[in-house]
């Protein structure tokens, strides 16, 4: 059998850790590959070291059986190997095929840019791939799926016959991880090969034809999807037995904690976002928020948090009117927020781990006296944390930016908790962490409801809301417009609902 | 260990970057036919060769040190304070404004001349900073046009308020004087005044205020982060115009002793102190670190101090000791290279 792409024995070795160690990954002409491994195993570096961006201390890398030294990604690109990056690199005032062509673009006369030639080129290759991209569209006025699209278009418009894709369905909704998962087969139908870096079981289940796994900079092994299941993938990945369904009992909710009364908020561009939305979460219970991103969660959870103004409506915090308070007044009132994008809103990257667990308490004694801070008493609580909630640190000194992610989310996650609010709003705690720390901060989730808090989810991931919450919200527009129990719905039902479509179309689980 | 290492380099980066400066001032000179030994002890005996120049390097780093603060105090809070100059300036007016008008006994009067330089100072920063707040203005753009406008008022107030048409106004009244007979009669009638020791304590509270009260901790993480800040409940806001206050002040107090110590009254200027911009420097050298700022305005009043030594010492224009000056930032703005020699060093030593 051919390869196209083999590492052989590659590894990379920064100052003081060896990121890969022997790893070698095989990938023949026509298949999907997927390269499986927990949050910093290394998957990255590999491809970097694939993709030219790192050197190899040792090891070959060989293109169609001849042995080449890929020095930056030009060469990579020569050799025909593109990727789809996790975050689009695409300039959003520019039109997809300006953004396409950006780099190698078509001249023709006097050095003029040909755009009706690229567009043409551009509309063919989307039409063999079954893509569906509108050549002349602006990135900033197409979805997300569609601007993924783009990036596939871009490595697939320089030539390339081998596709990687870095957590290509993290962004995307259940609907687009339909369409994408199609488009990859078209393209391997066309001949073209692909790597698949991911840590979903589910997606490698579906589309994958062999994995290889790496744990802790090692190469594990290659196995055939076909003769494997996601029990012994996950076990092979993690080193140990993986529990996936989340063990809880049954809920008891009580009291309302969080009432909201037809609210509305308005976005960036000041348009309502949220437009009339009505939401109780009761103590003693997990809502989770189902939706496609962009149908106003972010402002939604901003307007409760206080980072963002309300138009209208009211927000009842433990019968209480928190509506346009200020952040510092809302945390006072008894909210915990685990942000939805860590390093923006959750940490001071700059701050060491340590200060950044007293973010919001700093001013409150004991660690500090008239305006005074106490440094003993910060980093003996910095200390209780990092041992209870396992953030695994060099120290509490380290600067936060020097943990990795799951690390730190560990430590945003321990800092809201141990204030012990009475609402915990947590937006994606989960994003791109590995099944061992998902599984950790569901536990701690499901631990917060049980002591008598009421718990607020979002989540684009359906496999987290389905799993973890008690009830489902289902927000589209604006609004709330579907209220669910997990056990009563399936993905395919939600997934609908989460388009927009009405809840007595969709199905006989209504509650309402 | 990083930490360890990181805090080395940054000892080492600028020593490196100093002595680099001067090795690379001696080439100058030996190039354009002086004798670079010669003019480096005309240097060290233009700053340190009698107890006069002893003294007036001594009232040379005085302002300097506030400058520098001036500057390291908003760099740490993630503004950029081109306005010291100007802060500079203003605090010099109204300290000697007070100085002058006011007459009261010296426990009072003196303070309250000091405490005029650094509000005024202090507003001068007010107003980038709530430019910055409210309407996003860049505080780089907004300080440099007040520098302009300080300079234009002062010498219109000089002219048409504090004097009749004069470049120069009067000596403030002794009881609102910095200078001191007996720091003159130990330094041979040299202009040292206690103005030295309100520096070192400005350090002090820099950084009092920087590392170890709540104030700080607001100020740095505003600096790194607004939406982690506002997230976590601080005012953001309040903090970015506090902080340049706080700035303002420094540099206030800066021109405060300068017309409270040094001169003893307020001039009309043709063009700026450079005070402020040297500050940019001192802060730069001393890594925005109250202790470092000391340092590296120590060095600069040294080198600006003993430069007067030099034509007559060694005939070397004064020049060299700014082109040596800017070869030093150069150094320290380009510590990467240094950085990367160090490491490629240390590697190549294991």
């Amino acid at each position: 059998m051919e390869y196209v792409i083999e590492m052989l024995n590659i590894r990379k070795e920064f100052p003081g850790i060896v990121a890969n160690d022997n790893i070698t990954v095989q990938l023949k002409k026509g298949e999907i590959h997927a390269l499986l491994g927990e949050n910093g195993a290394g998957k990255s570096t590999l491809m970097n070291v694939l993709f030219g961006l790192y050197q190899p201390e040792a090891g070959q890398i060989r293109v169609k059986g001849e042995e080449v030294k890929i020095t930056n990604p030009n060469v990579a690109n020569d050799l025909g190997i593109g990727m789809v990056h996790q975050h689009f690199m695409l300039v959003e005032p520019f039109t997809v095929t300006q953004n396409i062509i950006l780099g190698s673009e078509p001249k023709g006369k006097f050095g003029k840019i040909d755009i009706k030639k690229a567009e043409k080129e551009i509309q063919e290759i989307s039409d063999l791939y079954g893509l569906k991209v509108d050549p002349s569209a602006k990135i900033s006025d197409i979805s997300v799926g569609m601007q993924q699209r783009v990036e596939i278009l871009k490595t697939l418009y320089r030539g390339a016959e081998v596709l990687i894709f870095d957590e290509p369905t993290a962004v995307l909704t259940p609907q687009e991880i339909t369409e994408l998962i199609e488009i990859m087969r078209s393209l391997v139908k066309e001949g073209k090969s692909i790597i698949l870096i991911t840590h979903k079981l589910k997606e490698i289940m579906e589309v994958c034809d062999r994995c290889t796994v790496i744990r802790k900079g090692k190469g594990i092994g290659t196995v055939n999807v076909k003769e494997s299941n996601p029990d012994e993938l996950a076990s092979l990945m993690v080193g140990r037995e993986v529990n996936f369904k989340t063990e809880k009992t049954q809920a008891q909710p009580k009291e309302v904690v969080l009432d909201i009364k037809d609210l509305f908020v308005k976005d960036a561009r000041k348009v309502d976002i949220v437009k009339g939305l009505n939401l109780d979460v009761r103590a003693g219970e997990i809502v989770g928020i189902a939706g496609v991103d962009g149908n106003g969660q972010s402002e939604l959870i901003e307007a409760i948090t206080g980072l963002r103004k309300s138009q209208s409506g009211q927000i009842m915090l433990n019968n209480k009117n928190i509506t346009n308070m200020s952040p510092r007044n809302v945390t006072k009132s008894g909210l915990g927020h685990i942000p939805q994008d860590r390093h923006k809103y959750g940490l001071v990257l700059d701050y060491p781990i340590g200060a950044n667990m007293v973010l919001q308490t700093y001013y409150q004694k004991p660690f500090s006296n008239v305006s005074v801070l106490n440094y003993k008493e910060i980093y003996k609580k910095a200390n209780e944390l990092i041992n209870e909630y396992d953030v695994r640190t060099p120290s509490e000194f380290t600067p936060a930016r020097a943990l990795s992610g799951g690390n730190q989310q560990k430590a945003i996650i321990g800092r809201e908790i141990d204030r012990s609010p009475d609402l915990l709003i947590a937006a994606q705690p989960t994003r791109g962490l590995d099944v061992g720390a998902i599984e950790f901060i569901h536990r701690k989730l499901i631990e917060e409801r049980d002591k008598g808090k009421a718990i607020l989810l979002v989540s684009f991931e359906l496999d987290e809301i389905m799993n973890v919450s008690d009830r489902i919200a289902v927000m589209f527009d604006g609004q709330i417009i579907a209220n669910v129990k997990p056990e009563e719905t399936n993905e395919q039902e939600l997934g609908l609902l989460m388009a927009g479509s009405k809840q007595d179309e969709a199905g006989d689980s209504s509650d309402n | 260990m990083t930490t360890n290492n990181n805090r080395l380099f940054g000892l080492l980066v600028p020593v490196i970057s100093v002595i680099l400066g001067l090795l690379v001032g001696a080439i100058i000179m030996i190039a354009s036919g002086h004798n670079p030994i010669e003019a480096y002890g005309a240097l060290w005996r233009g700053a340190f060769g009698d107890a006069f120049t002893i003294g007036e390097t001594i009232r040379r780093i005085t302002p300097l040190i506030l400058t520098g603060l001036a500057i390291a105090f908003a760099f740490r809070t993630g503004l950029f304070n081109i306005g010291a100059e100007g802060q500079v300036i203003v605090g010099w007016l109204a300290a000697v404004w007070v100085g002058l008008a006011v007459d009261a006994p010296m426990i009072i009067h003196l303070p309250m001349a000091i405490l005029a330089g650094a509000i005024a100072g202090g507003l001068w920063g007010f107003i980038p900073g709530i430019l910055k707040a409210k309407l996003g203005v860049h505080e780089v753009i907004v300080t440099i046009m007040m520098n302009y406008i300080a300079m234009f008022v002062s010498n219109e107030i000089v002219r048409s308020v504090l004097t009749d048409h004069k470049t120069t106004t009067e000596r403030i009244a002794d009881t609102a004087s910095l200078s001191s007979a007996w720091l003159q009669g130990l330094t041979f009638y040299s202009r040292m005044h206690y103005g030295i020791l309100i520096a070192l304590f400005a350090a002090v509270v820099m950084w009092f205020i920087i590392q170890r009260t709540t104030l700080g901790y607001e100020l740095k993480a505003v600096g790194f982060n607004k939406h982690a800040s506002k997230y976590a409940g601080m005012n953001v806001s309040k903090s970015i115009v506090l902080s340049m206050v706080i700035a303002g002040g420094f540099a206030g107090l800066a021109g405060a002793m300068e017309g409270l110590g040094t001169y003893g009254s307020v001039s009309v200027i043709s063009g700026f102190t450079n005070l402020g911009f040297d500050g940019i420097a001192v802060a730069l050298l001393g890594a925005n670190n109250p202790f470092g700022v000391v340092l590296a305005a120590i060095l600069f009043g040294v080198l600006k101090e003993g430069a007067g030594e030099m034509p007559t010492g060694a005939g070397v224009p004064t020049e060299l000791v700014d082109i040596i000056i800017a070869i030093i930032i150069f150094f320290v703005a380009s510590s990467y290279i240094i950085r990367w020699a160090l490491l490629r060093f240390k590697k190549e030593g294991k």
